[in-house]
């Protein structure tokens, strides 16, 4: 059975064919994209004109995401920008600590009588000025239940006096640095670090199992997906654990599981050997909508946590070199195995010596197992120069950038962390671009919102919060912008022969736009309206998901 | 000063990857001898346990003879101390293996968040053949002078290796980034669990009953008599002190207030504290040094200068 779909324009992406006014479609996979003449050629045919005046592009691919993006919804939000959550539900940013407090004391009201925890997310209180927040501030929304709140960064969040009691926290004589104290002696609800935020985390509702494994946070995952014209998206740095596989292969085979899931085991808890055999498993295991088998290593912290590995000169403003989170040896073990074993490895650096580290170790490795094509993948590689985009060449090593940060975290790069010139490199898409290195770029959301036009507006303009042009001679064109949103990403999960344009043999995935990409100009970008998806052949509109 | 609880010692146990923290767990294992020793370990690797010491098994969790428990904990540390709260009967000592890249003193800056933990010390393993070369390493010279930086004991291990300049000039550098911790050289990690851990001293104050110094296989031991009440802090202070050499000390004495205070310290570490219950035995601080006899002479010439 085919269908033609006459679109006003299709942006195909295919070199040898880049626009077409029809794609027919058979079963779950791309027929042929041409005129409907050429089309017809294929045989009989049904003529949907849904689309007619759509713009068409390959599926978007987003190569660096969280499916727990899905999850946080179940929580309050409490950004400082606009969100549209899984319903299509615009949550107006919070311009004020105030208004973040009054709109998770609507939720206790919400809620009524009673203990049940309350988590928020995405709090980001540098735009409230030097005010910080306080528990004094949290107890306002109630003293009853215990309040926590999840900064945007993930590394931080703020809990009242109820959930630090529950924590075990509300004493005298703690000494950490994570856990800063008021004149009282006593914590002041903020929680830094991982280890800090874990004692409170799950008695505010914000517990890392629940989210690591829910069908709910899932299936809006996946709403969020069509919303944003994606259909592939890479879920970055999963434990993996059994019990989440096992949801995950059953909610991914749903009828209206709506994007492919391209789930990464994160190196944790297991040696390399462990990790290269639970890959091998995973792989098999596989289905089309949830690639398993690719492994995820972190190398460094981050870099507005000042826990990211840096060259010297160091952070601007003087802080301690980073944080290591793997060994060296660690990681040539796993490039190793992986290169016998024909596993892909994404590997999160931050600093830019982190960078350094990965390609010294990588180099190592392949020189012991040669493999062509490998696609190994630097992921955000926020710092790198010139020089490591030249190796990362000739090594054929790809790389992910984190194009959203300057929107959010550009302006304290610039005056705190790595200052004026480094804050202007920092994810260099047109030195990736120019020296050739296979590039994708990313939202990591549930860090940043997940939307990759969103996230191509971001590299074509390079603009912070204060409005300032962080780094011009880093800006890439739409085109390249569009392309690496769609064949780029797919490119750097090895899924470019299966998706990321529009041509015969190809997946039947399309992002269905209400607004030209092309047209609509760099600075409008993530204004273009997406009406939904069609994935391996099935219609998703965003209203009606 | 702290309130007295009864609290469970921890000791956290770094050291950059094959300086044999995994030998030094396994050698305190058998020695455990009746002492419920609890290992959380950041993954099982190859061998985290020796075969025979095994009694049992599953993904998480190894049973090992005489009561010990060995965890595997991920990335998840704070979940693992929260879950071993609920075993009964509660293990007597907790060791963390940290992992190759871990700063123990951020490790044990987070033990220290849990009301009912206290950290014993900060025990940091070094391969004497390859400390040099990583210690200056690119990449890893800074991590593992911070990880030595940290150490209230260091394990100088496995000296047996390298030729005598190089280990000459390893001890030299050691040292330097070491400060005041005291180094402890070990061939395969072997060193008796009462260095490396302070449970058994408590029970040593109770039963020894002369004060002479005595050897042992690889340290020296000695009661040393503190009779008078005395200022437990500066007490503490002179027993840290590196002229002293003493690797760990622990007793209980009476303060100038007439409370009864546990007075320990670990290399430079110090702690004192409210004694938790009446202990049998007041006014005797056990004391270990690891190579000569103990200074009980300068000793109490300090604790004579610090009583009334």
């Amino acid at each position: 059975m085919t269908v033609i779909y006459p679109a006003r324009r299709i942006l195909t992406m295919n070199p040898s064919n880049p626009e077409a006014s029809h794609v027919a479609v058979r079963g779950d996979r791309i027929l042929g994209a041409g005129s409907l003449e050429e089309l017809a050629g294929w045989g009989e045919y049904t003529l949907d004109n849904r689309f007619a005046d759509k713009v068409l592009m390959p599926g978007l691919v987003e190569g660096h995401s969280h499916a727990q993006e899905g999850s946080m919804w179940r929580y309050v939000y409490c950004g400082y920008f606009d969100r549209t959550d899984p319903d299509g539900k615009v949550w107006p940013g919070l311009g004020s600590l105030e208004a973040v407090i009054e709109r998770l004391q609507e939720k206790d009201a919400k809620m009524g009588a009673g203990e049940d925890p309350i988590g928020g997310w995405s709090l980001d209180p540098i735009y409230y000025g030097d005010v910080r927040m306080s528990r004094a501030d949290m107890d306002r929304v109630s003293t009853a239940r215990p309040v926590g709140v999840r900064h945007a960064s993930g590394h931080i969040m703020n809990v009242n006096t109820r959930a630090l009691d529950l924590a075990g926290l509300l004493r005298e004589g703690i000494n950490h640095p994570g856990v800063p104290l008021g004149d009282d002696g006593l914590p002041t609800g903020e929680l830094k670090g991982p280890d800090a935020m874990e004692l409170a985390a799950a008695h505010v509702g914000l517990d890392r199992k629940v989210m690591a494994a829910d069908a709910w946070g899932l299936r809006q995952f996946g709403r969020l997906c069509v919303r944003q014209g994606v259909t592939t998206a890479a879920d970055l740095a999963n434990p993996l654990p059994p019990e989440a596989v096992e949801m995950m292969l059953h909610v991914t085979e749903e009828a209206d599981f709506p994007v492919r899931i391209v789930s990464l085991r994160r190196f944790q808890g297991v040696t390399p050997r462990e990790l290269i055999d639970r890959c091998l498993e995973l792989r098999e295991m596989s289905t089309d909508r949830l690639r398993m088998g690719l492994v995820k290593i972190h190398a460094d912290g981050s870099i507005q946590g000042f826990t990211a590995r840096l060259r010297w000169p160091g952070y601007y403003n003087g802080a301690p070199n980073g944080l290591w989170y793997a060994t060296p040896e660690q990681m040539q073990e796993i490039y190793e195995g992986a290169l016998e074993n024909d596993l892909l490895v994404h590997t999160h650096t931050n600093g830019d010596e982190a960078t350094a580290l990965m390609l010294d170790t990588f180099e190592r490795a392949l020189h012991k197992v040669p493999r062509p094509d490998h696609r190994f993948t630097l992921q955000h590689c926020q710092m790198a120069d010139a020089a490591q985009f030249r190796r990362m060449k000739k090594l054929g090593v790809c790389v992910n950038l984190f194009s959203n940060h300057h929107f959010y975290w550009g302006d304290q790069h610039y005056e705190k962390t790595v200052g004026p010139e480094r804050a202007m490199r920092m994810n260099a898409c047109a030195t990736a671009l120019r020296e050739g290195v296979p590039l994708a770029i990313h939202s990591d959301a549930p860090v940043t919102p997940l939307g990759p036009l969103f996230t191509a507006w971001c590299a074509v303009n390079r603009l912070t919060p204060n409005g300032r042009v962080l780094g011009e001679a880093e800006k890439i064109g739409v085109e390249d912008a569009l392309r690496t949103i769609t064949l780029g990403a797919a490119y750097t999960l090895k899924l470019d022969h299966e998706v990321g344009s529009i041509e015969a043999g190809k997946r039947a995935d399309f992002a269905v736009l209400e607004d030209d990409p092309t047209t609509i100009g760099g600075d409008a970008l993530k204004d273009v309206r997406v009406w939904g998806t069609v994935q391996s052949g099935r219609v998703f509109a965003a209203e009606e998901t | 000063m702290a309130e007295a609880v009864a609290s469970l010692p921890v000791t956290v146990i770094g050291g950059y990857l094959g300086a044999g923290k995994t030998t030094l767990v396994n050698r305190l294992l058998r020695q455990a001898d009746g002492l419920r020793l609890a290992v959380l370990v950041n993954e099982f690797g190859e061998l985290p346990i020796d075969a025979d010491l095994i009694e049992s098994r599953d993904e998480n969790v190894i049973n090992i003879a005489g009561g010990c428990v060995c965890c595997s904990y991920g990335s998840d540390l704070m979940a693992a101390l929260i879950n071993l709260l609920q075993v009964e009967p509660a293990p007597d000592h907790i060791l963390i293996e940290a992992s190759g890249v871990a700063l123990p003193d951020a490790i044990a800056q987070s033990v220290g968040l849990i009301a009912r933990y206290t950290v014993d010390g900060i025990v940091v393993l070094t391969d004497a053949e390859t400390v040099l070369d990583d210690g200056t390493d690119r990449y890893l010279a800074d991590t593992i002078t911070r990880q030595l930086a940290a150490a209230d004991i260091v394990l100088l291990n496995k000296v047996d290796l390298p030729m005598p300049d190089t280990l000459d000039e390893t001890k030299r550098w050691l040292a330097e980034a070491c400060g005041e911790a005291r180094i402890v050289e070990t061939e395969n990690a072997a060193v008796s669990l009462s260095i490396v851990l302070g449970s058994r001293l408590g029970s040593a104050v109770a039963q020894a009953h002369h004060h002479n110094d005595m050897p042992h296989a690889d340290h020296h031991a000695a009661i040393l008599p503190v009779e008078r009440p005395v200022d437990p802090d500066l007490l503490a202070q002179s027993l840290a002190d590196p002229k002293h050499d003493l690797i760990r000390s622990k007793g209980f004495v009476r303060g100038m207030d007439g409370k009864i205070y546990t007075v320990q310290t670990v290399g430079r570490r110090r702690s004192v504290s409210v004694a938790a219950q009446p202990p049998a035995e007041i006014g005797r601080v056990v004391c270990i040094r690891r190579n000569d006899a103990i200074d009980l002479d300068g000793l109490a010439d300090a604790v004579a200068r610090n009583c009334v």
